[in-house]
């Protein structure tokens, strides 16, 4: 049996002259996520609205599951929850309408209707504002009640834009744990952020694109070790200021340099990988300097983002 | 396909819930849009201006009874649905045509939708059929405000045979006229825009275009809509109009001799081209619509 599935092939978008999309290749399998990453104006966007019908491609295809999305788009889409653009819903309807209006389109039973929309508003935490009128909510609740009609049918494969635009800090940590817990169900999700946190916290794989083209796609752990050539840094935060003793963490054996961040928080830049780095960490806890916290920077990701970004630009 | 870095498990895809054939999608959508309608703040003024418009007409009947009007049924349903229908079909047109496409891109309720499991075809003919039940609710409600009139000035069993016909030759009126507003909304992504376009070339433009081609052109503006819609009114009358009337018309001062031709589309014509443009433009609007990229 086939696993859940997103293939794009030779995806090319033209405006005119402009090509939006160059010839994008993308082979997505599994119960991962995918973080889709680029600039403002590289087509992310405009590769998840082909991927979904929205815009037509000018060369290439998507297949969701196995289906064209172009010219079966009601057979691709039925397995999938999309989330594209931060839609608006129909001013007039409650949550609890708009969600019954999707899981009825979408072919849920009657008889399970209503629990499939409870447990959507719940996973979004929007059960209180069920029964409002949407038309005076906020952009992030606006947001969850699109993201649960993403979710209402328990799709296997799930496209979301940037699904945390306009939610508050604690909505965004929501998001991610709900992908975390798609991931869990055996979905594959394929989302574009611009938020390189929740890339790293939630995402498997990783796209960037620049300029219309892909850059690297791999897994993110690879990402990491690849650019930054074995190079890689860790936060590392005491209990008590350290003070001079960041001399002796400075001498760990792998250890290149170390950067305060405050009294009782160092950058640790290391080379040699996770080996390293749990040397590194049994170290530290040699010196007796009651470590409270130690994990990657997470500025990795950015540097990497930047530095490639940077690169297509010149 | 890079390495797998993460955990993967390999379970099977699973049938996702059978979405319905498009009869059924459209009508899914349907009773959605329409539900949308009915709790929307046009549809409340439109049903308002109706019951305004239907009460002033039967104060003003029932205060001056005019004997011209409530002489017989005929003469009432003919001045009271015969007269407006055409005019009141047009209204709801636009309003509920006007910017439905349009809409769906300027306030961004389109990505909704297209985010759903549609065909386009689905969308477009969904949206359609709840601005057809909105308009025909709203006429309706206006014959029903007349018939109870009737019933009070002539009983219960006065119902000329010309009022069901024209009111079956409004509906397909109404199936062309809202044709149309979804074509032209389909060519716009501005709302505004669309409404504009829509009521200014019905209420304007149209009759403009067929008076040039009538009185310059000299020939039968057959292609129009706006020709068709007398039959709405003219079944009433008896006998029939002549499809065609000339007249010679002398200028007493300016001593120039003119002959004037006037066209009445018979009924047959008018269901015809009514039918051509339900048809042509719904043809075209799904087109356009299927062609429409979300950008």
């Amino acid at each position: 049996m086939a696993t859940p599935s997103i293939e794009i092939a030779g995806l090319t978008k033209r405006f005119g002259k402009f090509v939006a999309l160059d010839h994008l290749d993308l082979d997505l399998e599994g119960s991962i996520c995918v973080g889709f990453l680029g600039p403002n104006g590289a087509g992310k966007t405009t590769a998840l609205k082909m991927a979904t019908d929205m815009i037509f491609p000018s060369e290439g295809h998507v297949l969701i599951n196995g289906v064209a999305v172009r010219g079966s788009r009601e057979r691709a889409l039925a397995s999938c929850g999309v989330l594209i653009e931060s839609p608006e819903i129909y001013p007039s309807l409650s949550p609890r309408e708009a969600l019954s209006m999707v899981a009825d389109i979408r072919g849920i039973p009657v008889g399970q209707r209503r629990s499939r929309v409870d447990e959507a508003l719940e996973e979004v935490k929007m059960t209180e504002w069920a029964d409002k009128k949407t038309g005076k909510f906020s952009k992030g609740m606006k947001q969850r009640i699109n993201l649960a009609a993403a979710l209402v049918h328990d799709p296997e494969v799930l496209i979301l834009d940037e699904p945390a635009t306009g939610l508050d800090p604690r909505g965004m940590a929501e998001v991610r744990d709900i992908i975390r817990n798609l991931k869990r169900r055996s979905r594959l999700v394929f989302m574009s952020s611009h938020i390189l946190q929740e890339v790293t916290d939630v995402c498997d794989q990783v796209a960037l694109i620049n300029h219309g083209r892909l850059l690297f796609y791999d897994t993110l752990s690879n990402v990491l070790s690849n650019f930054s050539k074995g190079h890689a840094s860790v936060d590392a935060v005491f209990s008590t200021p350290v003070g001079a003793r960041a001399s002796e963490v400075a001498a760990l054996q792998g250890v290149e340099r170390v950067e305060p961040l405050d009294p009782a928080r160092l950058r640790i830049h290391f080379g040699g990988g996770l080996e390293a780095q749990r040397r590194i960490l049994k170290g530290l806890v040699g010196l007796d300097l009651d470590v409270v916290s130690f994990k990657e920077s997470g500025t990795s990701l950015e540097d990497i983002y930047l530095e490639q970004v940077t690169r297509g630009d010149a | 396909m890079p390495d797998m870095g993460a955990d993967q498990t390999t379970s099977g895809t699973r049938a996702p819930p059978a979405v319905g054939g498009l009869i059924e999608s459209i009508l899914k959508l349907a009773r959605s849009q329409f539900k949308e309608f009915v709790r929307s703040r046009r549809f409340a003024f439109v049903i308002g201006a109706v019951l305004f418009v239907g009460a002033i007409e039967t104060i003003v009947i029932g205060y001056y009874r005019p004997a011209s009007v409530i002489s017989n049924p005929v003469t009432f349903y003919s001045g009271g649905w015969g007269g407006p229908i055409a005019e009141l079909a047009l209204f709801a047109a636009v309003i509920f045509g006007g910017d439905a496409i349009a809409g769906e891109f300027q306030n961004k309720t389109g990505y909704f939708l297209m985010s759903l499991p549609l065909r386009r075809s689905a969308i477009y003919a969904g949206k359609y059929l709840a601005a057809l039940v909105a308009s025909l609710t709203v006429i309706s409600l206006y014959l029903l405000v007349l018939v109870l009139n009737g019933i009070f000035y002539f009983g219960t069993r006065a119902f000329p045979w010309q009022l069901g016909a024209s009111f079956g030759i409004s509906l397909v009126y109404l199936l062309a006229v809202l044709s149309a507003a979804f074509f032209f909304s389909s060519l716009f992504k501005t709302a505004t825009y669309a409404v504009l376009v829509v009521a200014v070339l019905f209420i304007i433009g149209f009759p403009i275009i067929q008076a040039w081609v009538t009185d310059l052109a000299r020939v039968e503006p057959w292609f129009i809509i706006s020709y068709a819609s007398p039959v709405l009114g003219d079944i009433f009358l008896s006998p029939y109009p002549p499809h065609t009337q000339t007249m010679v018309v002398h200028g007493s001062i300016t001593s120039v001799t003119l002959t004037v031709t006037t066209y009445t589309p018979t009924v047959v014509e008018g269901l015809a081209i009514m039918l051509g443009y339900f048809i042509l433009t719904t043809a075209a609007g799904l087109l356009l619509f299927g062609r429409e990229e979300f950008t």
